[in-house]
C-alpha cells in the first residue's frame, strides 16, 4: 500500500516538475493572446531566460539574481515582440519565429563567449544560487513551483475581475470598442506583452536554476510550444489551460516511466508518441473534433486607426 | 431670452480629395426636441454627422454647443461635451455581457465589483426611466439586433450624453423593434435629451421627429416641421429635379427569357433576411435596372445570380441551367454558361491591385484556351487582349504591364467593366455602372450598355443613382427591406413616386 | 507615434528597404560580435574567405544554399497563395524519409539513373503529404495553418525519432540511422565536397516555379488569391483546393532537402537532417521578396554564411557556428516583422511624385 502511496505521490511530484515551466508559460502567453496578440515566441523567451538566469546565478552566486536577469531577458524579448507588433505593426507570427531562432543562436554563442563550454552554463554548485525544494527534498517544490501555481489564480483574478482584465479582453476582440472607450489599444497591448514576458521569464529561470543547475542549449525543448498547445487546449482560459499544462506534464512524467514497459493489451507504448500527444490532441480540437476552440476575434491583427 | 440651441452649425463643409462631400452646411437644433436629417446615399449626412462627432475635421466652419463654440478633435472631445453616437455597426463585444460592455471604459476603480454593481443599479434606473429594459448579464452574442442596439443608447446614456445621433437605426431592425425605438426616443426627448436620426426612409422621419433637414449632394436643401411636411414633398426635395440623362436608344425587343429566379431567399448567420422571396424575370434584349436605396438587398441579390454566394432556398434558371440551394453553381461556371458580373465594388473584388493590367484583364477568364494555348499562359496574347480592352474603354495609360493599383481609381472602373462586358456575353449583370467614373466616362458606359442591348443581350443593372436607372432602363425594379416592392416603367414615371417606393413609404 | 504608410518608389520598394533592413540585421550582428570581443571586421574577413575561399570552400556554399533554396522556395509559394508555412521542417524531414523509404527498398534492384527519379518524387510526395494535413485542416476545418504546421514540426520530429530507433535503425548499429544506402541510391557529388547533383534539381525548382507562378492559369489562381482571396473568389477560384494545392507545392519543395541531404550527403536516413533548414527558409523567402530569383540570391547568401560561419567558429574560437543561427533570426527580424522600421524615414527621403 505504501508503494502506491509512493507511486502516486512521485508521479504528482513529477508531474509538477514538469508542468511548472508550462503553467508559467502558458499563463504569460494567456496575458499576450488574450489581448489579440499572437505569441509563437514563448519558447525564445523562455530559452533566453533560461540562459540569462543562469549566467547571473552563476556569476553572482544568488538565484534570485538569477531570477531577475532572466526576467529582464524575457521582458527585452517581449519588448522587441511588442514594438515589432504593436508599434510597427509586423506580422506576429514571423516575429515570434524570428525571435525563437535569434534566441536558440544567441544564447549559444553568447554562453560559448562567456563560459567556453560549449553553450552551456556553469554548473550552479554554489549554495544559494540555485533555487532548492522547500518541503520534500524529493519531490523539487521549490518555491517557482508554488510561484506557477500561484500564477493560475492570479491570472484568472487579474483577467476576469479587475479593470485591467475587462479591457485585456475587450481588446483581443474588438481593439475598436476599446478606442472608442477612450482606452489606448496600444499601451494595454504592451502591458499584456510585458506581463507574459515576466512569467516567461520566470518559467525560464525554474529550466535553469531550479529544476536543473546551469543551462544547455536549447533545453526548453519544445515546451514553449506545448505550453501554446495548452493555451489553444485550455480554451484561452486560465484553468482549463492550468488542467492542459497538467495532462501534458503527466504524460511526460508517464512517458518516461514507461519506457520500456510492456502495457496490458497495448504492447510497448512509444514514447514518442506520448511526446507528440499534445500536439495531437491539440490539433484534433482545433480542428473542431473535440469541441471547439475560440481564439480572440482580433487575434494576429494588428489595430489600425482609420483616420 | 430663449435657451440656446443644443447644436448650432455654421458653414461646415469637408472635402474628400476633389469630392465635396459637405458644402457649407449651417443648421440649429433646439434642446429636447427630436431632428432628422435625411437624404439620399451620399449626400452628405453622415459625414456631417461624424464631424459633429469628432470622427472627421471639418475643412472649414464653426461648432456650437449649448451656445458655446467648440473644437471636436476626437470622439472624446464629443464625450466631453455630453454627444454620444449609436453606429450602425455596432461597437459591441459579442463574447461580453451586456454589463460588461457597459461598464468597459467606465470601471471606476481597479477592481470590477465596484463598477459593476454601480452600473447595474444606474442602468436599472435608466431602463426604467426610458424603457430600455435589457438583461444585463445575456451575452451579446444571444441578444437581438434591437436588444444590442439598446445596449448601444444605454452606454452613451450612461456616459453622460444629452445629444444623441443615430446613424440609420432601424437598417437593421424589424418595424416592430424601430416602432419600440420611436419610444424609447420619445421617452428620452421627455427628458430634455436632444436626438438626431439620420435616415433616408420617410415613414421614419415623419413618425419620430419633430423637425427634418433635408440633404442633397452635401448641401442643406430645406429645413421643415415635420407637422407641417408630408412624405411627397419630402422625396421631392431629396431626390431633387434631376436633369434626365438623355441615351440615344430604340424600344426594347425583349426576347426569352434569360435569368429566372423564382422564390430566392438568402438569410444570414443571425437569421435576418437578406433576400426576401425575391422574383425575378430577365430577358434577352432588355436592361432592367435595381433601384434602392444602398443595403436593401441589392449587393446579396447580384452575389447571388453570379454565383458567389449560395442562396438559402429558391431557384434560379440562367441560360436554361437552374441552381438551387443545394446545387448553387460557382462563378467560374456562370461564366461557363455566358453570364459576365461587374461587381458593385470593383476594386475590391474586381480587381488584383498588385497584379498587372493584363493579369487584370483576364480576372475570372484566365483559364480560357485563348489564353492557354497549350500549358502555359499566353502572355503576349493576353497583353494583346488587355490593349485591346483599353482601346475600346480608353482606359489611360495604355500600358498592359503597369500594376493595377498604379492606375487611377476611374481608370480601374474601366478597365474591370471593359473585362466584362467585352465578353458578349449573354447576361450581363452590372453593380453600380458609374461608380467612380468621370462623366465623359459615364455616357460612354451607357451607350455600352445599351450597345450589349441591342446585341441581344440581357443586362442586368444595379444601381442607387436615380437618373441612371431611369434613363438606362427599360424596365426598374424597386428592391426594398430584400424585397422587390414594385416595378414601374421608367418612361412615365417621376422620380417622386420612385423615391417614395424607395423610402419603403408606398407601394 | 504617427507612421507615414504610403506606398514607396517601386525600386525603394524591391531593392532599397530589402537591403536597408539586411543592414540593420547585419550591424546588430557586428555590434554582438564586438560585445564577444572580436573585431567585426575580422570576423567578416574570415567569413568571406571562409565561404569563397577554395573551390572546397565554394562547394560546401553551393551544397548549404541547395538546401535553402529548397526551403525558401517553399516557404515563398506559400506566401504567394497567402499561407504562411512554417512547417518546412516537418515536411523536409518527412520529405526525407519517403525519399530514404523508397531507395531503402529499391536500390538493390534498380539501377541509379532509374532510382533517383523515383526517390526524388518520394520525397516530393512525403512532404506534400505532410504539408496537406495543416491544408486541409484550414481549408476544410477552420484551424490556422500556423499553428498546425508548428504542431506539426513536433510530430514529425517525434515521428522519425521512433522509427529510425525503433523500425529502420540498421542491424547491429548502436545510433539510430537506417543502413546506407547502395550506391545507386546516392546522388553523384563533387569529389571533396558535399556539393552533388541536388543543386540542378533546386535550379530546375526555381524555373518551374518561376513557370507555374507567372505563367500558368493556376500560378496565376494562387497569386489571385495571395493577394485578394475575395477577387479569387469572384474569378471562379476554388479557394479550398487551391490552399491545399498551395500547400502541397510547398510541402512538396521542402521535401526535397531530403535529397540534398540524404541522397546527397548522409547516404543513409539520419536523425535531425533539417537542422533548422525548414525556419531559415523564412529567412530566404523574406530577403528574396518571394522571387526564385531572390530566394537564389538570398539562398547564396545565407549558404556562404553557414559555409563561412563554420570557418570562422573553427579559427575564432569566441564565435560558433550558432553565429549563423543569430544571424537568420535578425533577418527575419528586421526583413519580416520589422519591416516597416524604415519605412517612415525612406518616405520623407524619396517624396513620390503625384
Amino acid at each position: 500500500m505504501d508503494d502506491l502511496a509512493a507511486i502516486v505521490f512521485l508521479t504528482a511530484a513529477a508531474t509538477l516538475r514538469t508542468a511548472t515551466p508550462l503553467i508559467l508559460c502558458a499563463m504569460g502567453g494567456l496575458f499576450s493572446e488574450k489581448s489579440g496578440i499572437v505569441d509563437v515566441g514563448l519558447e525564445g523567451k523562455m530559452l533566453m531566460a533560461a540562459f540569462f538566469g543562469a549566467s547571473a546565478a552563476a556569476l553572482t552566486g544568488s538565484a534570485w539574481w538569477g531570477v531577475a536577469a532572466a526576467i529582464g531577458a524575457a521582458e527585452i524579448m517581449a519588448l522587441l515582440h511588442g514594438f515589432a507588433c504593436i508599434t510597427y505593426r509586423g506580422n506576429q507570427v514571423v516575429s515570434g519565429v524570428a525571435l525563437n531562432i535569434l534566441a536558440a543562436g544567441l544564447t549559444v554563442v553568447l554562453g560559448n563567449a562567456w563560459f567556453h563550454q560549449g553553450g552551456q552554463t556553469p554548473p550552479l554548485e554554489q549554495a544559494g544560487s540555485r533555487m532548492l525544494p522547500i518541503f520534500f527534498p524529493h519531490a523539487g517544490d521549490n518555491i517557482l513551483v508554488y510561484a506557477a501555481l500561484a500564477s493560475v489564480p492570479f491570472t484568472w483574478w487579474l483577467i476576469a475581475r479587475t479593470r485591467f482584465g475587462l479591457r485585456l479582453r475587450a481588446v483581443g476582440e474588438m481593439p475598436l470598442a476599446v478606442d472608442a472607450a477612450g482606452v489606448s489599444v496600444s499601451w494595454l497591448r504592451y502591458r499584456a506583452v510585458l506581463l507574459c514576458g515576466f512569467f516567461a521569464g520566470l518559467a525560464g529561470a525554474y529550466l535553469s536554476i531550479a529544476q536543473n543547475a546551469g543551462f544547455s542549449r536549447d533545453m526548453t525543448a519544445g515546451q514553449g510550444f506545448i505550453a501554446l498547445a495548452a493555451i489553444i487546449f485550455g480554451k484561452w482560459q486560465p484553468f482549463p489551460a492550468f488542467g492542459a499544462c497538467l495532462i501534458f506534464g503527466l504524460l511526460d512524467a508517464v512517458a518516461i516511466r514507461l519506457q520500456g514497459v510492456r502495457v496490458p493489451g497495448v504492447g510497448e507504448v512509444p514514447v514518442q508518441f506520448i511526446q507528440a500527444l499534445p500536439y495531437l490532441l491539440t490539433m484534433f480540437l482545433l480542428a473542431g473534433f473535440i469541441g471547439r476552440a475560440v481564439a480572440p476575434k482580433a487575434i494576429g491583427v494588428p489595430y489600425e486607426k482609420e483616420h | 431670452m430663449t435657451a440656446p440651441p443644443a447644436i448650432e452649425l455654421s458653414s461646415i463643409a469637408k472635402s474628400f480629395g476633389a469630392v465635396r462631400a459637405v458644402r457649407g452646411v449651417s443648421l440649429r437644433i433646439e434642446s429636447g426636441t427630436i431632428a432628422g436629417i435625411i437624404g439620399e446615399n451620399g449626400a452628405g449626412k453622415s459625414t456631417l454627422m461624424s464631424i459633429l462627432f469628432g470622427l472627421y475635421h471639418a475643412d472649414g466652419g464653426e461648432i456650437h454647443i449649448g451656445g458655446v463654440p467648440v473644437r471636436m478633435e476626437s470622439p472624446h472631445d464629443a464625450i466631453a461635451h455630453g454627444i454620444g453616437m449609436v453606429h450602425q455597426h455596432f461597437m459591441l463585444i459579442d463574447s461580453f455581457t451586456v454589463l460588461e460592455n457597459l461598464v468597459l471604459g467606465v470601471e471606476g476603480g481597479f477592481l470590477l465589483s465596484d463598477g459593476m454593481a454601480r452600473t447595474r443599479a444606474e442602468v436599472e434606473r435608466l431602463s426604467g426611466e426610458y424603457g430600455l429594459s435589457v438583461n444585463l448579464d445575456a451575452r451579446v452574442s444571444d441578444l437581438s439586433v434591437g436588444e444590442q442596439q439598446r445596449v448601444e443608447i444605454l452606454k452613451v446614456l450612461l456616459r453622460g450624453a444629452r445629444i444623441l445621433i443615430l446613424d440609420e437605426p432601424s437598417a437593421v431592425l424589424t418595424p416592430q423593434e424601430t416602432d419600440r425605438l420611436f419610444l424609447v426616443l420619445a421617452a428620452l426627448r421627455e427628458r430634455g435629451v436632444t436626438v438626431i436620426l439620420i435616415t433616408h426612409k420617410l415613414r421614419e422621419i415623419m413618425a419620430a421627429t419633430d423637425r427634418v433637414f433635408v440633404m442633397r449632394q452635401g448641401e442643406l436643401v430645406a429645413e421643415r416641421r415635420t407637422a407641417e411636411t408630408d412624405p411627397h414633398e419630402l422625396a421631392e426635395l431629396m431626390v431633387g429635379r434631376k436633369v434626365r440623362l438623355q441615351i440615344d436608344k430604340t424600344p426594347t425587343h425583349a426576347g426569352s427569357v434569360m435569368l429566372r429566379a423564382e422564390h430566392l431567399r438568402l438569410v444570414d448567420g443571425r437569421g435576418v433576411p437578406l433576400l426576401d422571396d425575391v422574383d425575378l424575370e430577365l430577358r434577352a434584349g432588355e436592361i432592367v435596372a435595381i433601384a434602392g436605396v444602398a443595403g436593401n438587398g441589392q449587393t446579396e441579390l447580384l452575389q447571388v445570380l453570379a454565383g458567389m454566394r449560395a442562396p438559402t432556398s429558391g431557384s434560379l434558371t440562367i441560360c436554361e441551367r437552374t441552381f438551387d440551394a443545394h446545387r448553387p453553381g460557382d462563378p467560374a461556371g456562370r461564366r461557363a454558361i455566358g453570364l459576365a458580373h461587374v461587381p458593385e465594388d470593383r476594386l475590391r473584388q474586381g480587381l488584383v491591385a498588385p497584379f498587372q493590367a493584363a493579369e487584370t484583364s483576364i480576372l475570372g477568364y484566365q483559364d480560357e484556351p485563348r489564353f492557354n494555348p497549350r500549358y502555359f499562359l499566353d502572355r503576349p496574347a493576353i497583353a494583346r487582349h488587355c490593349r485591346d480592352l483599353m482601346e475600346r474603354f480608353d482606359v489611360r495609360p495604355r500600358l498592359p504591364r503597369l500594376r493595377s493599383s498604379q492606375f487611377s481609381g476611374g481608370n480601374q472602373q474601366k478597365l474591370v467593366l471593359a473585362r466584362e462586358m467585352a465578353q458578349e456575353p449573354r447576361v450581363l449583370l452590372v453593380g453600380q455602372p458609374t461608380r467612380g467614373v468621370d462623366i465623359g466616362a459615364i455616357e460612354f458606359i451607357h451607350r455600352e450598355l445599351v450597345k450589349a442591348r441591342d446585341r441581344g443581350c440581357a443586362v442586368l443593372v444595379v444601381s442607387v443613382e436615380l437618373d441612371e436607372v431611369l434613363s438606362l432602363a427599360d424596365r426598374v425594379l424597386v428592391m426594398f427591406g430584400g424585397k422587390i416592392v414594385g416595378e414601374v416603367e421608367p418612361a412615365g414615371t417621376d422620380e417622386r413616386r420612385l423615391g417614395l417606393m424607395m423610402a419603403g413609404a408606398s407601394e | 507615434m504617427k507612421l507615414a504608410r504610403g506606398p514607396l518608389p517601386r525600386w525603394a520598394e524591391i531593392l532599397l528597404l530589402p537591403l536597408i533592413n539586411i543592414a540593420l540585421a547585419f550591424l546588430v550582428v557586428g555590434i554582438i560580435v564586438r560585445i564577444i570581443g572580436v573585431d567585426p571586421f575580422h570576423a567578416l574577413d574570415r567569413l568571406v574567405l571562409g565561404a569563397v575561399g577554395s573551390p572546397e570552400s565554394i562547394g560546401y556554399t553551393l551544397y548549404y544554399a541547395t538546401n535553402f533554396i529548397f526551403t525558401g522556395l517553399a516557404v515563398a509559394v506559400a506566401f504567394h497563395g497567402g499561407l504562411f508555412n512554417i512547417g518546412g521542417e516537418g515536411q523536409a524531414y518527412i520529405g526525407g524519409l519517403g525519399c530514404g523509404l523508397a531507395i531503402l527498398a529499391l536500390d538493390r534492384y534498380l539501377p541509379g539513373w532509374l532510382m533517383a527519379p523515383i526517390a526524388i518524387a518520394a520525397a516530393a510526395l512525403f512532404g506534400a503529404a505532410w504539408a496537406a494535413v495543416p491544408a486541409w485542416l484550414q481549408a476544410w476545418r477552420g484551424s490556422h495553418i500556423v499553428i498546425t504546421t508548428i504542431m506539426f514540426n513536433f510530430v514529425a520530429s517525434a515521428l522519425m525519432v521512433y522509427l529510425l530507433v525503433n523500425v529502420l535503425i540498421a542491424p547491429g548499429s548502436m545510433t539510430p540511422q537506417s543502413r546506407n544506402f547502395e550506391p545507386s541510391g546516392e546522388l553523384p557529388a563533387l569529389p571533396g565536397s558535399a556539393l552533388n547533383l541536388s543543386i540542378l534539381l533546386a535550379l530546375a525548382c526555381c524555373v518551374l516555379m518561376w513557370l507555374f507562378l507567372w505563367h500558368t492559369r493556376w500560378g496565376y489562381a494562387l497569386r489571385a488569391m495571395g493577394h485578394n482571396p475575395e477577387a479569387a473568389h469572384y474569378a471562379g477560384t476554388d479557394l479550398k483546393r487551391m490552399t491545399l494545392l498551395g500547400m502541397c507545392l510547398s510541402g512538396a519543395l521542402a521535401g526535397f532537402v531530403g535529397v540534398n541531404e540524404l541522397m546527397g550527403v548522409h547516404h543513409r536516413i539520419v536523425l535531425d537532417f533539417p537542422a533548422g533548414y525548414g525556419f531559415a527558409g523564412i529567412a530566404v523567402a523574406l530577403m528574396g521578396r518571394n522571387h526564385p530569383v531572390g530566394v537564389v540570391l538570398a539562398a547564396l547568401l545565407f549558404g556562404a554564411l553557414q559555409q563561412g560561419g563554420a570557418e570562422l567558429a573553427f579559427d575564432e574560437p569566441r564565435i560558433t557556428r550558432e553565429m549563423v543561427v543569430v544571424i537568420q533570426g535578425l533577418v527575419i527580424l528586421f526583413s519580416g516583422a520589422l519591416e516597416h522600421l524604415p519605412r517612415p524615414w525612406l518616405a520623407v527621403l524619396l517624396p513620390r511624385r503625384g
